[in-house]
């Protein structure tokens, strides 16, 4: 088996140690930076991904490969720097201010870096004017925003009447996920999608950058 | 009063109370505050639900100390005050039911996960439920009701502790099971078969599920655990999932509809049937009218 399947396989069992050295072994051989990435980390999370979605495997398990891919990730990020290898883009993701739920957020993040994007993981309570300043600072192509309760939907409508009024809505795409939402309401208050889980937002991510 | 163990003993099906957290946000509960810090601030609110439940016909009633372990209140940086929460809570629920019905403390998740895919250690969750549940136990409460669990270890922890404490106290322990098409499962995986046996092998006295999807889904979930165990079973459904009417949850499920699911649920031989998120006092009747019914059929 080449060392990028066995990469993906330690993932996907979620072997941090495993991960870090074959990524190790990986870099020292000279293989191509974003092959590694591509074809390693990033196909080990796409299977963990599906299976999850198929309720083969659960949330402790991708947690888990979570850990793997960073392990092998932080060792990637600093020749992706040097080698000017881009991401397909740049996440803000959080919980909205007074909802401290974080475990659907924290998946989508998982996800997403799992599929090569840029987190900036602002965590729970974060009040609406640091998701936009955020995104402005980063020049974000994305804000996603979580909410479990039903209390704290409205907060939502708030990141997006202030994604107006910095001039950023239309530019910086606005999803939203959580139990209690739905595409009606995502409509009505005028983001841009709502994402059921963590593969749907990683689908409409992925579609939003294609399509810049 | 009979003891929880020896009424379930003596056939006796029992009548759990409804939601909690659903009559303190129509109370006024702010979204993000702490519900148990009302135990400190407005103690008669609770006094005045554990009366509301107990009148609606409810044979136990719960604390609301669901978020009551340290490592819980520390979100809201109230672990210091954990002894005091727990101790005003069974003395509020006390008073409201006025020794009419029996005083279950409840005992939620610790909100933490436990290494090695979370980050706290077992030993740390297992003092964490044990100095809850040492205060509430200390305050004579009739049974704990360890609830809405989705890791198996952490239920375990919790009844461990409980345990550890007293060997007569009932321990009441529930899990919440999402409906796939490969079976019902906890967020973090657990069956229901595991749960039945973790559950008991751990010390539980009954066990069952809670909170949940919906009724439909419960009665199902409540055939699953009597396929694989005798013992005592109980099970406190949510009021179906809520929709969102001008920006207020909404749950579906009537009175009328749950308490005649809950008939379903009595053939089945489930031992005690309340409520969880949404459902009311008047939810709560309607089932104790069933189970009166079906008491005398």
């Amino acid at each position: 088996m080449d060392i990028l399947q066995q990469l993906s396989e330690q993932l996907q069992k979620g072997n941090a140690e495993q991960v870090a050295a074959l990524t190790k072994e990986a870099i020292s051989t000279r293989l191509d930076t974003r092959a590694i990435l591509d074809d390693g980390l990033i196909a080990g999370m796409a299977v963990v991904g599906e299976r999850f979605k198929v309720h083969e495997i659960f949330l402790p398990d991708v947690l888990l490969a979570a850990r793997a891919m960073y392990a092998g990730l932080d060792l990637l990020k600093p020749l992706m720097i040097k080698e000017g290898i881009p991401t397909i883009g740049k996440v803000v993701i959080g919980t909205v201010r007074g909802d401290l739920h974080d475990i659907g957020k924290n998946l989508v993040g998982i996800m997403l870096k799992g599929a090569g994007f840029d987190v900036i993981d602002l965590g729970k309570d974060v009040p609406p004017e640091k998701f936009v300043d955020t995104a402005v600072s980063e020049e974000a192509d994305i804000i996603g925003l979580s909410a479990l309760l039903t209390t704290t939907m409205p907060v939502m409508q708030k990141v997006v009447d202030l994604a107006r009024e910095r001039g950023i809505y239309g530019r910086t795409r606005i999803i939203v996920g959580g139990a209690p939402l739905s595409a009606e309401y995502a409509r009505r208050i005028g983001a841009d999608a709502y994402c059921f889980d963590g593969i749907k937002a990683v689908e409409c991510v992925k579609g939003f950058v294609g399509t810049r | 009063m009979a003891s929880l163990m020896d009424r379930l003993a003596a056939g006796e099906i029992l009548v759990g109370d409804g939601a909690m957290g659903t009559l303190l946000m129509q109370r006024g509960l702010k979204p993000g505050e702490c519900p148990e810090r009302w135990n400190l601030d407005r103690p008669e609110i609770l006094v005045d639900i554990a009366r509301l439940y107990a009148d609606a016909g409810a044979d136990i009633v719960e604390t609301n100390t669901f978020g009551g372990s340290p490592l819980k209140l520390a979100q809201y940086d109230l672990d210091f005050r954990t002894e005091e929460i727990n101790v005003r809570a069974v003395r509020a629920a006390r008073e409201g039911v006025d020794d009419r019905v029996l005083v279950a403390a409840s005992c939620g998740p610790t909100g933490r996960m436990l290494k090695p895919y979370g980050d706290v250690d077992s030993e740390e969750v297992y003092a964490a439920f044990e100095r809850q549940l040492r205060t509430v136990i200390a305050e004579g409460v009739d049974a704990v009701c360890i609830e809405t669990m989705t890791d198996l270890t952490e239920a375990t922890l919790a009844i461990r502790a409980a345990r550890s404490l007293s060997s007569t106290t009932p321990v009441l322990a529930t899990m919440t099971f999402d409906s796939t098409p490969r079976g019902f499962f906890t967020v973090m995986g657990v069956t229901i078969e595991q749960a039945v046996e973790g559950l008991l092998e751990a010390g539980a006295d009954v066990v069952g599920s809670n909170c949940g999807n919906g009724i439909d889904n419960m009665v199902r979930i409540a055939e699953e655990f009597r396929k694989h165990t005798s013992c005592p079973l109980i099970i406190q459904s949510n009021a179906g999932l809520p929709r969102i009417e001008n920006g207020l949850a909404v749950y579906t499920e009537t009175p009328d509809f749950m308490a005649e699911r809950a008939d379903r649920m009595l053939d089945l031989g489930v031992n005690i049937v309340g409520g969880c998120c949404g459902t009311t006092p008047a939810h709560i009747t309607a089932i104790r009218r069933v189970v009166n019914k079906h008491r005398s059929s």
